[in-house]
C-alpha cells in the first residue's frame, strides 16, 4: 500500500483551513437577513452541501461511463467513493432544509416538488451502495454499478430543476422567485461572498475526502487480491 | 422577522448536524482503514506461514 502523498497532506490541511475560515464567514461576516433572522445561515452549508452532492452524483455517473468503456476498476472505486460522499452531503442537505423549514414553513417536511425529488435522489444512491453489496463478482458488481449510477444521473438533473419545472415553495437561489416561493431573500453582496466561499470550500473538501476514500477503496481490493493468492 | 431565540436554536441545529455528521463520517474513514490495514496485515502472516 502506498503512503500518502505529500499532495494528499497539504490537501487535507487545507481542507480543514477552508472549512474552519467558511464557519468564521459564517457566522462572523455574512450579515443578518432581515426577516428570517439567524436561522438564515443554515444556507451557505446547505446550498454548499447540496452542491457538492450533486457533483459527486454526477461525477460518479461519468466514472460510470469511463468504466463501461475502459474497464479499468480504477474508475468502478472513483464511482463507488463519489457515491458515499455524496450520499453523506446530501443527507446533511436534506436535515439542514427540514431545520431550516420548521420556522419558516412552519413544517420540518412537506411532499414538495424540490423535497420529494432531493429524497428520491438520496434513496436511488443509497440502494445503489446496497445493490453493490450483494454481488460478489468485481466485475458484474462493477458493470452493474455502472449502469446503474448512469440511469440513476437522470434524478439528478430532475432533483434541480424541479423549482424551475414545478409549483414549489422551494426559493430558487439563482433566478427569478415567484409569489409561492417561501423564504426567498436578496442576497448581499457580502452574502454572496460568503456562498461562493462556501461552494469553493465543500469543493476542496469533497476533492478530499475523495483521494482519502478510493485508497482507502485500493486497500480493500489488495485485501481481495492476496485472499484469492491464499486461496 | 422571526423571534431572534427561536432563530438562533434553529440554527445552531442545524449547524450541530453538520458538525456531527461530517465528523462521524471522519471517523468512519479511519476506523475502516485501521481495520483493513489490521486484515491485510493478519493475511501476509497466513501467506508467510
Amino acid at each position: 500500500m502506498k503512503p500518502q502523498s505529500p499532495t494528499l497532506k497539504i490537501l487535507t490541511i487545507l481542507s480543514s483551513l477552508l472549512f474552519l475560515a467558511a464557519l468564521a464567514m459564517v457566522f462572523l461576516y455574512a450579515p443578518l437577513e432581515e426577516t428570517m433572522n439567524y436561522v438564515q445561515k443554515v444556507f451557505y452549508f446547505h446550498i454548499a452541501t447540496a452542491w457538492v452532492g450533486m457533483l459527486g452524483f454526477m461525477a460518479a455517473a461519468v466514472a460510470g461511463v469511463v468504466y463501461l468503456v475502459r474497464h479499468d476498476r480504477k474508475w468502478d472505486l472513483l464511482e463507488m467513493a463519489a457515491i458515499e460522499i455524496s450520499l453523506v452531503f446530501f443527507l446533511i442537505t436534506i436535515i439542514l432544509g427540514s431545520i431550516w423549514a420548521r420556522p419558516v414553513w412552519n413544517t420540518w417536511w412537506t411532499w414538495d416538488p424540490r423535497l420529494t425529488t432531493a429524497a428520491i435522489v438520496e434513496l436511488v444512491y443509497l440502494a445503489c451502495l446496497l445493490l453493490r453489496q450483494g454481488i460478489d463478482d468485481p466485475e458484474r458488481r462493477a458493470r452493474f454499478s455502472a449502469v446503474y449510477t448512469l440511469v440513476g444521473s437522470l434524478s439528478v438533473p430532475i432533483a434541480f430543476l424541479s423549482i424551475r419545472l414545478f409549483r414549489t415553495i422551494h426559493p430558487v437561489v439563482i433566478g427569478t422567485n415567484t409569489a409561492s416561493n417561501l423564504g426567498a431573500f436578496n442576497m448581499t453582496p457580502p452574502m454572496l461572498a460568503t456562498m461562493f466561499f462556501c461552494l469553493f470550500t465543500f469543493s476542496v473538501v469533497f476533492a478530499t475526502l475523495l483521494w482519502h476514500r478510493v485508497r482507502l477503496e485500493q486497500l480493500n481490493v489488495a485485501i481481495e487480491e492476496r485472499q484469492m493468492e491464499i486461496l | 422577522m422571526l423571534d431572534t431565540a427561536i432563530s438562533i436554536k434553529y440554527m445552531l441545529a442545524g449547524y450541530a448536524v453538520v458538525l456531527v455528521l461530517i465528523p462521524a463520517y471522519l471517523a468512519s474513514l479511519v476506523l475502516r482503514r485501521r481495520a483493513l490495514k489490521r486484515k491485510l496485515q493478519d493475511l501476509d502472516e497466513l501467506a508467510k506461514k
